[in-house]
């Protein structure tokens, strides 16, 4: 049984981290896909706390896009878990863009206007970033796409346009970009669902959901990391797959393989 | 195989009055490994074409999924050098800049004007919504490859998917209806992904193709949703390993449809014939803790066995039969067994085995039909 807590758990060797908090680098695109009864956020919390946290990586940059809490929400829980994300702010190490409070426009073209300005300001700041010296990656975050495609009228098609330029932002500066999405928000739908674009645009997909038997104390539900893999053209790693089971604490969250706890 | 045979289908090229072929890749996010197909083919062109052996002169590569400087890496690995990509490959950048928002940036001066493009021969396209532009600028590269008035060029476009985010199915079709009848494109081939379309805009991609290859999951997941652990191995499974299914559609009409399966290896991907056809040519003893098969000492044992009837010390070579001897034939050695038995009767008075063997020695569980021999 591990504990966010130790060096490397099950959720970061699942991602290929390595014990500095690094790696999972490299124009990478990460999917986590949760639903009602099983909340990703813990994955994504986990994640800026490890990204900022890193002592050899002391000019990394986490760029977090909220259209789901504000500041003060992360700030609260990012502190139980020993990570100072003011002390970040000040420090320009931790970018919050706050997008519950912008005037969004009617209309796709406004909406069109107001992301190409999101994603300028993104890209000032990574490029500011990978000018100092000792960077090594940055991470770009989006908390969730659900909400910001509410934002953007409903334009599935201007949020797959946005993944689209912050991948290849991705791939110029070494960046991994971080969405959390909302898998049963799609499950009705009868045309294919913007998701299975993501899931083809990420490179690692995870999935948080119940146990198939259902709820309980001691389990609060299974992760599915599934890497596909790093290809360059002169070569390809093999996909894998891996699933486990985890308990969200109030500080911590545990990550253990079925059966294995005692 | 079926791959080869898309290769040197891409490779001959048009014919004089024809439309060119043209090659679908479809897959789907149970088997994803359409691109490595693409890749693959992609490859396999250039190879042609950089030693004269295909019609194509050169390649235009419109590029969506992938930048330039991925598809740049991957041919210079399959021994390509830069100032060789140059004179035959030319790449249409869609992938960089596909709605101009990096332009624009840098035009107001929010961030600086970086360009990505190490030496790759590729050229910048800002709007990917105008299919118009997309094919004039696919002509204009496509001429700047070919040595001679008449000479031609392939096209290879790695995501119609992303072309139909930016673009309706009639739009795109005229696109690629376009370039096929066009008297300077040799062949052209793109891939799309079939579950991010309804079924008509994939319908209307194959219809436009001479030929479709299909790649669909090697195992076939329990009820297709929600990770359990039966399911996980077989996703694991199809991420390095699918079946790979081709459709050439003949000018007659007729349609000829081959399967193999593809496997991911680190430098690319290895097609084998169908597992099916593997396990028939491979020995069907199934794998349990104790031996079905013999050794070879076994083998040569088993043969120096002379069996029961067979050992009469007669000094005589054992006789096969075989079912086809002719009446005289067999005449002539009734008249000789009956001799011997005549012979033998005289000596012991006693009776006596005649015994021929039917076939030769035959391992048991053989294929061999044992009425093969009959002369019906």
């Amino acid at each position: 049984m591990m504990s966010s807590n130790s060096a490397n758990n099950l959720l970061d060797e699942a991602l290929g981290f390595n014990d500095d908090g690094g790696g999972g680098g490299g124009g990478l695109l990460l999917l986590i896909e949760d639903r009602v009864e099983t909340s990703g956020a813990f994955i994504l919390h986990h994640l800026i706390k490890r990204r900022l946290s890193s002592p050899n990586r002391p000019n990394d940059v986490v760029v977090f896009l909220s259209f789901a809490h504000p500041f003060s929400h992360y700030d609260r829980i990012l502190r139980k878990m020993g990570c100072n994300l003011g002390v970040q702010k000040e420090n320009k190490r931790f970018v919050y863009y706050d997008m519950l409070n912008l005037n969004y426009p009617d209309g796709e073209k406004g909406a069109e206007d107001l992301l190409l300005s999101v994603y300028g300001k993104i890209q000032k700041t990574v490029e500011l970033c990978s000018s100092r010296e000792g960077y090594k990656n940055s991470t770009i975050m989006i908390d969730d796409i659900s909400l910001m495609e509410v934002a953007l009228c409903g334009s599935s098609n201007l949020v797959l346009d946005f993944l689209h330029y912050c991948y290849s932002l991705a791939t110029q500066f070494d960046c991994l970009v971080i969405i959390l999405n909302h898998e049963d928000v799609y499950s009705t739908m009868d045309v294919p669902s913007p998701l299975l674009q993501m899931e083809y645009l990420a490179n690692i997909v995870i999935k948080a959901e119940p146990l198939a038997t259902g709820l309980a104390t001691d389990v609060h539900g299974q992760l599915t990391v599934l890497n596909k893999g790093i290809c360059q053209g002169s070569g390809c790693s093999k996909g894998k797959i891996r699933n486990f089971h985890f308990r969200v604490k109030e500080n911590c969250v545990e990550y253990f393989y079925p059966g294995s706890r005692t | 195989m079926a791959a080869e045979a898309i290769s040197r289908a891409l490779r001959d090229g048009a014919l004089e009055g024809e439309h060119a072929p043209a090659l679908t890749i479809k897959d789907s996010i149970h088997a994803p490994l359409g691109a490595f197909v693409f890749d693959h083919i992609l490859a396999q062109l250039s190879s042609n074409i950089s030693s004269s052996k295909s019609q194509a002169q050169g390649i235009v590569l419109v590029a969506f999924a992938r930048s330039p400087q991925f598809y740049a890496e991957l041919l210079k690995s399959k021994a390509n050098d830069a100032a060789s990509l140059k004179k035959w490959l030319r790449i249409v950048d869609c992938y960089t800049d596909p709605l101009g928002w990096k332009s624009q940036l840098a035009e107001s001066g929010i961030v600086s004007n970086r360009s990505t493009q190490n030496a790759t021969t590729a050229s910048l396209c800002k709007n990917a919504r105008d299919l118009d532009m997309l094919f004039s600028s696919i002509v204009e590269l496509g001429k700047e490859v070919i040595r001679e008035t008449k000479g031609r060029f392939a096209v290879a476009i790695d995501s119609v998917s992303e072309i139909l985010r930016h673009a309706s199915i009639s739009s795109a079709a005229s696109l690629l209806s376009n370039l096929r009848s066009h008297d300077q494109v040799a062949c052209l081939f793109w891939l799309f992904h079939s579950d991010l379309h309804e079924m008509k805009a994939s319908s209307a991609l194959e219809y436009i193709s001479s030929m479709v290859a299909c790649v669909e999951p090697i195992s076939n997941t329990t009820n297709g949703k929600g990770m359990n652990s039966e399911n996980l191995p077989l996703i694991e499974q199809n991420l390095g390993r699918g079946k790979f299914s081709v459709r050439f559609k003949r000018r007659n009409g007729r349609i000829r449809l081959m399967s193999e399966e593809l496997h991911t290896e680190q430098m690319g991907i290895n097609f084998v014939p169908a597992f099916e056809d593997y396990v028939t040519s491979q020995s069907l003893v199934p794998k349990v803790q104790f031996s079905l098969q013999l050794s070879e000492k076994e083998r040569n044992d088993r043969a120096k066995v002379v069996l029961p009837f067979e050992h009469q010390g007669d000094g005589k070579p054992i006789q096969i039969y075989d079912g086809r001897r002719s009446v005289s034939e067999s005449k002539t050695e009734n008249k000789e067994t009956n001799a011997e038995k005549m012979h033998v009767n005289e000596d012991s008075g006693r009776g006596e085995i005649i015994y021929i063997r039917d076939s030769d020695d035959e391992m048991p569980d053989s294929d061999e039909d044992p009425d093969d021999d009959l002369d019906i």
